[in-house]
């Protein structure tokens, strides 16, 4: 199967019905997205497919042959979201971290509390209460904007 | 100038890789050659094994049963009654039995055994159980006396269901067989529990056993005693085929087979006077141990000295038991039995004051603990002691009376609770313990060396600051060791309110000896013209603090964190649901190392107290969690939690570092009951926790 991993054309050799997530970690060495349950509960294997968010752990890789796919690594390292994770509380543990970080990235640049709550609804995380989760997003909201940067997916 | 560390939210040490996806948890870490384990488990709650047969080929299969143990066939602990895998009999559903062990994961999960076992009756009610894992007794003057004071006796029952901790990242390890002894690579809280069972269990010396913790996501105490199971059961594979082995639970075996919080059946009987006061608390708790002690013994402790909560009352006698039933184990859970008990004595709270037709809030205020009052054990309170400043200032925030006249009538009701939560293992636990920190020069700075898990809560971090303001030197020049055994000396497990009072403590000492031996010089430049230098501190009991465990009385802990939440629930009148709509809580924590951390700590453990009162409900069907899975296993998700308003009041503890006290557990204690007095207020009498639509349905009937 070819995949576009982070803007990276890659060929795996794996079952049609292959889990995305166990291709993306397996296969392609991106750790970064986790398995919390494997029943599409928890969103700690959110990617970005075509910039919508999906648990990965419910999609077979033969479907998202053509697609484009961004998982955690793709962000880089210095992305807003990522700084603001960091500075205001948003990792505990970090493992839900990198799903919900995918799930934010999906939001666009300038949500509201109202849809960051929407929107981070199928992402759970045990340690915050997801309060410190509001603020890192939020934050990186205004830096996006200070900085004329937009949150890309 | 040196910015000081302490009070200032600096950044997390390890924030960078847990946003980028490098932190590496151990599903994370590529082994090679590696076999993956299977356990194959009891599917009785109570029997004996009869046959065990195996339909398919054995070969290229690994095999462990408890003949393959060669040391002692038991998962070490506090009483030593738990086999790592059963022989002759089972206890519990779930119960291991059994390891198979391949290369091929789908060769392995489709391999069949089937084991008969011949079935006796098992006991699932905690109430009609003859065996008792450990029962405590608590008396304060004289309960017959205190209960002739009172103008009015109040009874009530409360009960508390399992809670699953749910910790995102799954128990998991991985056990390298290294040098005639093994390694082993886990999520886990406590690295000396497991290099101790393993010990035990495998018949080696110390220093042929190193456990190394990887990042981990998420403990809050199911991963204490837990992993020391899971990683025998990795080693036993790993020494028999000489491979690494590698045991990772999937959500629904975690959720079947591993601990949970105890449940809780908890009666008072309450002598009051009219104008509120409290002469007699008579209570009697009874915690369902599961199948084997685990740690029961200490949950309950825990629970019994809460048990009577922050109050003054000259007449106390509390009886407690843990029992066993044929359910799996339940064991430690953030707030480790405290929760439960606060839970009932704060409902129960509620109902005297209804009965004496009184603001919940002014009964408190009349019985709260003053400094210079003694708790149910007898220990004086000191000057840190902040219940009176907690209530009040929650009181103000929410203007709680106020609004309790307001909603009166309303789909909607406010409740309150007030708790406190003991800092550091319970009475002489800490001196037994013994735990030991030490700090090392490095080429740059220093680094930390601690047992102690990050798990979440920010243990490297505040640890690390503690470390710099004492050395005054910047937080950046100050590393923390990974957790392993072969490099860090034992300072006890990551559990009890204990990391950042007891062991940060520990390493201000260190930092403090060390500042003494460096003079004038840098570490930098100390390190350059003596080379190196290491500080160890072992634990010294703050002066005054005595405990007897024979009578109960004493010193339970060093010290207090106070606490008061209030909330307030809207009822749906369809559909019977209770939904949190606004949360606010009063912390007093001594001092805040790290302000974001702490009021990271406050949420979270809210979020998780609110689940624990209105969501999470562990279905148990003949002995077997029948809702083992994340679709019907609810935990809070976004939209069931309330934005939040924490406030950190700061009363320093003389012996804590920097004044602080323990903040991990005590947020868990309060939501529970101030849901339950909300729904109360509400018109919905209930209880029960959690609380779901069902019960409200039955209470509002």
């Amino acid at each position: 199967v070819k995949l576009t991993v982070n803007r990276k054309t890659i060929s795996v050799k794996a079952h049609p019905l292959a889990r995305l997530l166990d291709v993306l970690r397996e296969d392609c060495g991106l750790t970064g997205t986790k398995e919390g349950c494997g029943e599409g509960e928890c969103g700690a294997c959110t990617v970005l497919v075509d910039g919508e968010p999906v648990n990965s752990c419910l999609v077979p890789v033969a479907q998202v042959r053509g697609t484009r796919i961004t998982t955690i690594e793709g962000l880089g390292g210095s992305h807003p979201l990522q700084r603001a994770f960091v500075e205001h509380g948003g990792a505990q543990c970090g493992i839900c971290t990198p799903g919900m970080i995918m799930a934010a990235a999906a939001l666009g640049p300038r949500p509201s509390l109202d849809e960051i709550r929407t929107g981070l609804a199928g992402n759970l995380c045990r340690c915050t209460g997801y309060a410190a989760i509001y603020r890192s997003v939020l934050a990186s909201r205004a830096r996006s904007n200070g900085k004329g940067q937009r949150a890309k997916a | 100038m040196r910015r000081r560390a302490v009070g200032r939210n600096v950044l997390r040490k390890e924030g960078h890789e847990k946003v980028t996806g490098l932190a590496r948890y151990i599903d994370d870490i590529r082994f090679d050659d590696v076999l993956y384990v299977r356990t194959i488990r009891s599917t009785v709650p109570a029997g004996t094994i009869a046959d065990i047969r195996y339909g398919f080929d054995r070969s290229g299969f690994t095999v462990v049963d408890h003949r393959d143990v060669p040391g002692r066939n038991i998962v070490a602990l506090i009483d030593d009654d738990q086999p790592s895998l059963a022989e002759t009999h089972v206890r519990h559903i779930a119960e291991p039995i059994l390891l198979i062990a391949h290369t091929d994961r789908a060769k392995l999960a489709t391999a069949e055994v089937t084991i008969t076992f011949n079935e006796t009756p098992p006991t699932l009610d905690p109430e009609r159980s003859d065996i008792s894992f450990k029962s405590i007794a608590i008396d304060k003057g004289q309960i017959d006396t205190g209960l002739a004071q009172a103008d009015l006796i109040v009874e009530g029952e409360y009960h508390a269901g399992h809670q699953e901790q749910l910790y995102i990242e799954p128990n998991g390890v991985v056990a390298i067989p290294e040098s005639g002894g093994v390694t082993l690579y886990g999520s886990l809280q406590c690295p000396y529990y497991v290099h101790r069972a393993l010990t035990v269990l495998l018949g080696l010396p110390a220093d042929k056993v190193r456990v190394v913790q990887t990042e981990t996501g998420g403990g809050f105490g199911g991963k204490e005693e837990y992993p020391s199971m899971i990683a025998g059961h990795a080693a036993l594979v790993a020494l028999k085929s000489g491979r690494p082995a590698k045991l990772i639970y999937d959500r629904v075996e975690d959720m079947l087979a591993t601990t949970k919080r105890h449940p809780a059946i908890v009666r008072h009987r309450t002598g009051v006077k009219k104008d509120g006061r409290l002469t007699a608390m008579d209570i009697d708790v009874v915690f369902d141990g599961g199948a084997y002690a685990t740690l029961s013994a200490v949950v309950l402790s825990r629970g019994m000295i809460h048990a009577s909560g922050p109050y003054r009352c000259d007449h106390v006698r509390a009886r407690g038991r843990a029992v066993m039933t044929n359910t799996p184990p339940n064991g430690a859970f953030r707030g480790f039995g405290a929760p439960q008990t606060q839970f009932a004595v704060e409902a129960h709270m509620d109902v005297i004051a209804k009965r004496l037709g009184m603001d919940p809030l002014r009964l408190r205020e009349r019985n709260a603990l003053r400094p210079g009052d003694t708790t149910a054990t007898g220990q004086n309170v000191g000057k840190d002691c902040s219940a009176l400043q907690v209530l009040r200032e929650a009181g103000r925030r929410t203007a709680f009376s106020k609004k309790r006249k307001t909603l009166k009538g309303s789909n909607r009701g406010i409740g309150l609770s007030l708790f406190f939560h003991g800092s550091g293992f319970t009475g002489g636990g800490e001196v037994k313990l013994a735990s030991k920190a030490s700090l090392a020069l490095t080429a740059r700075g220093v680094e930390i060396r601690v047992a102690s898990t990050e798990i979440g809560q920010g243990t490297r971090t505040m640890h690390a600051q503690i470390v710099a303001d004492t050395l005054g030197i910047p937080y950046e020049h100050v590393a923390v060791s990974v957790a392993d055994t072969a490099m860090v000396p034992d300072s006890g497990p990551t559990v009890a309110s204990r990391t950042c009072m007891i062991v940060g403590r520990l390493l201000q000492r260190c930092a403090e000896d060390m500042r003494a031996q460096l003079g004038r010089l840098s570490p930098a430049a100390y390190w350059k013209k003596h080379g190196e230098l290491i500080v160890t501190k072992q634990y010294e009991k703050p002066p005054g603090l005595e405990w007897s465990d024979e009578t109960y009385r004493g010193d339970a802990y060093g010290s207090y964190g106070w606490a008061c939440d209030v909330v307030e629930v809207e009822v749906d009148p369809v559909t019977y649901q209770a939904t949190p709509v606004a949360f606010t809580t009063v912390h007093e924590i001594g001092r805040a190392i790290h302000p974001l951390l702490a009021a990271g700590q406050i949420e979270g453990g809210s979020s998780q107290g609110l689940g624990y009162a209105l969501l999470e409900e562990v279905v148990m069907r003949g002995g077997k969690m029948a809702n083992a899975q994340l679709t019907n296993y609810i935990i809070p998700t976004t939209l069931d939690t309330p934005s939040m308003d924490i406030k950190i009041l700061e009363n320093p503890y003389k012996y804590g570092p920097f004044g602080a006290k323990g903040v991990g557990e005590m947020p868990i204690d309060g939501p529970a009951p101030a849901v339950v007095n909300a729904l109360r207020h509400a018109g919905v009498p209930v209880s029960e926790i959690p609380a779901t639509p069902e019960k409200i349905m039955k209470a509002m009937l």
